[in-house]
């Protein structure tokens, strides 16, 4: 799967997509397809602060829970609410399936992350 | 595996393979000065013989011999010896943590089928696989509702056994979290005004027990309204399982604990007991402990599983929702096979023998003395306040090899001389006849 060009990537493989002053965050296809299957995904609530390269909640497969991080600090401004009963759709679209949206707290936290072509660098190497 | 002692020329032969010529060279390491140099302070060791004695006096000392009517929280009930025979089949005895589901369905089938048949009970839709006891249990609920509101408080009952007080305050301790306590009121239950007024918006959970500390039990329906109603959770522990065998089960509650001592479980000094947590399904993901769950294999075929076990000690300590990694498996076996002997009528019959023998204890005790708490339905126990101190009369029936009531003294002192009683199928009417003749 490619990976959309005007997506932002951390190596901890979320990915975040800026539209004005929200971002939008959700774990990549590689993520997804080492995690396995998805069963359940743990999320914050709306109001809630997050911080950079913090843990904002889980994402759990059959083989393991994993933690979420956040890419850039911000407020918690919508949830998924329906990967609540359908968590396998961060399998099967990993870049559409979204987790939270946030406002930004600091735009220029953005600059720190990978573009497509590290990130894809970044996990071939990793691999 | 071999269970052999190592003779002299084992130990070469490990020592010269190792390369090393003694035991103390592999020590050789830790500075002489951290070097005990001397035969540990603990006794020389005894011969069979003399530990099978030693354990036969002790075992003695739980008195078997003589008639009780102490519960309090431990229960004096008869257990069917088919348990020992088929919890000592070595499949089951010596087989340890059932990581490896091809080798041990039989461990897991058997935890499977204990976990529903105490949802059937308690009318819950998930139970775990067991938890150390009911008091630990009692704990983790609580530790459990306030993951699952995001609130940070509770609230236990005065009528909760006073030892799962102490126990869920020392969870409580260093995690800070602060427990308050809820009044009863004259029939014995839970004063519902009284809690109305102490849940705040902080409150993660009530934890009530039914039948209570008192024997009585609680109206577990208007206590979850009440308490959801301030948007906290209602757990419901219950110390004498064999009561579920005909009180309406707390359906109402988001947690059930339970101990399941009363189910084939000997009394044992106060333990190894098996403790309980069940629940609704859909907090499955916040219950502490192991869950066997089934499944089909390749070709189709029924399995059994450990399930949602991402959230153990052994998988991600750090982030695990509780700090029991292990449960109560042999124990809980002894349940599991209690209640297939029983059966849902057999477990009904025995419920109705015990509330008939409490019924007429009541009435024999309620001649002498004065039995607290009338005005709510009770289980087998029932609190008596004396004239005189409840130790005499203990002491008095010790004589006459029975085991009086529980001292309600050192826990609630404004009961004054009051103590519990208990009676189960177990009490004979020639037994509580003596025993009410010597309360005044």
């Amino acid at each position: 799967m490619a990976y959309p060009a005007d997506f932002k990537y951390t190596k901890e493989h979320e990915w975040l997509k800026i539209e004005g002053n929200t971002g939008t965050i959700g774990i990549t296809d590689h993520a997804q397809n080492s995690l396995g299957d998805i069963v359940f995904v743990e999320l914050p609530k709306v109001g809630a602060e997050l911080a950079s390269g913090k843990s904002f909640g889980t994402v759990e497969s059959v083989k393991a829970v994993s933690e979420l991080y956040a890419p850039v600090s911000g407020t918690v401004a919508e949830v998924n609410e329906a990967l609540g009963t359908a968590p396998e759709k961060v399998n099967t679209d990993p870049h559409s399936a979204w987790l939270i949206k946030i406002t930004l707290k600091d735009a220029s936290e953005v600059n720190g992350l990978l573009s497509a072509a590290d990130y894809e660098k970044f996990i071939a190497e990793e691999q | 595996m071999r269970y052999l002692p190592n003779s002299q020329a084992d130990r070469e032969l490990m020592l010269r393979e190792i390369g090393v010529k003694s035991v103390d060279d592999l020590f050789a390491p830790i500075p002489p000065e951290y070097c005990l140099n001397r035969n540990l302070n603990i006794p020389l060791q005894w011969s069979e013989a003399e530990v099978y004695d030693w354990f036969r006096a002790r075992s003695a000392e739980n008195g078997t011999e003589y008639s009780m009517f102490l519960g309090a929280g431990a229960y004096n009930h008869y257990r069917p010896v088919v348990i020992d025979s088929l919890i000592s089949r070595g499949e089951f005895f010596t087989a340890y943590t059932p990581y490896q589901p091809e080798i041990a369905q039989g461990t897991l089938q058997s935890i499977f089928e204990f976990q529903t048949m105490i949802c059937e009970l308690t009318g819950m839709e998930v139970a775990n696989a067991s938890m150390y006891d009911g008091s630990t249990g009692a704990a983790e609920a609580v530790m459990m509702a306030v993951r699952l509101t995001g609130r940070n408080s509770a609230i236990v009952a005065r009528s909760v056994h006073p030892e799962y007080r102490e126990v869920i305050r020392t969870y409580a301790k260093h995690q800070g979290m602060p427990i308050s306590e809820a009044a009863f009121a004259g029939n014995g239950r839970v004063d519902l005004a009284a809690l109305d007024r102490a849940i705040t918006d902080d409150t993660a959970c009530v934890l009530i027990q039914s039948p209570n500390f008192f024997g009585t039990i609680e109206d577990v329906a208007a206590l979850a309204d009440l308490v959801h109603k301030r948007g906290a959770l209602l757990v419901v522990s219950i110390a004498e399982a064999v009561s579920l065998g005909i009180v309406r089960p707390p359906v109402e509650a988001d947690i059930v604990s339970m101990e399941a001592q009363s189910f084939g479980i000997p009394l044992s000094y106060g333990g190894p007991y098996a403790g309980v947590i069940a629940t609704k399904e859909k907090f499955v993901r916040q219950v502490p402990g192991r869950l066997v769950g089934e499944t089909r294999d390749r070709n189709g075929k029924r399995g059994f599983v450990l399930t949602l076990s991402t959230r153990e000690q052994h998988i991600r300590r750090e982030k695990a929702t509780s700090n029991i990694c292990t449960n109560q498996a042999l124990i809980a076996l002894m349940a599991n096979i209690f209640m297939t002997v029983y059966g849902r009528e057999g477990l009904k019959d025995l419920a109705k023998q015990n509330l008939a023998k409490t019924a007429y204890a009541v009435e024999q005790f309620g001649k002498k003395a004065k039995v607290l708490f009338s005005g709510a339905p009770r289980f087998n126990e029932f609190v008596v306040q004396t004239s005189e101190e409840s130790y005499a009369i203990s002491h008095r029936l010790a004589d006459k090899k029975i085991i009086g009531g529980f001292p309600l003294i050192k826990f609630y002192p404004e009961l004054g001389n009051a103590s519990v009683w208990c009676c189960t199928e177990l009490n004979t009417r020639e037994q509580i006849d003596i025993a009410a003749g010597e309360v005044k």
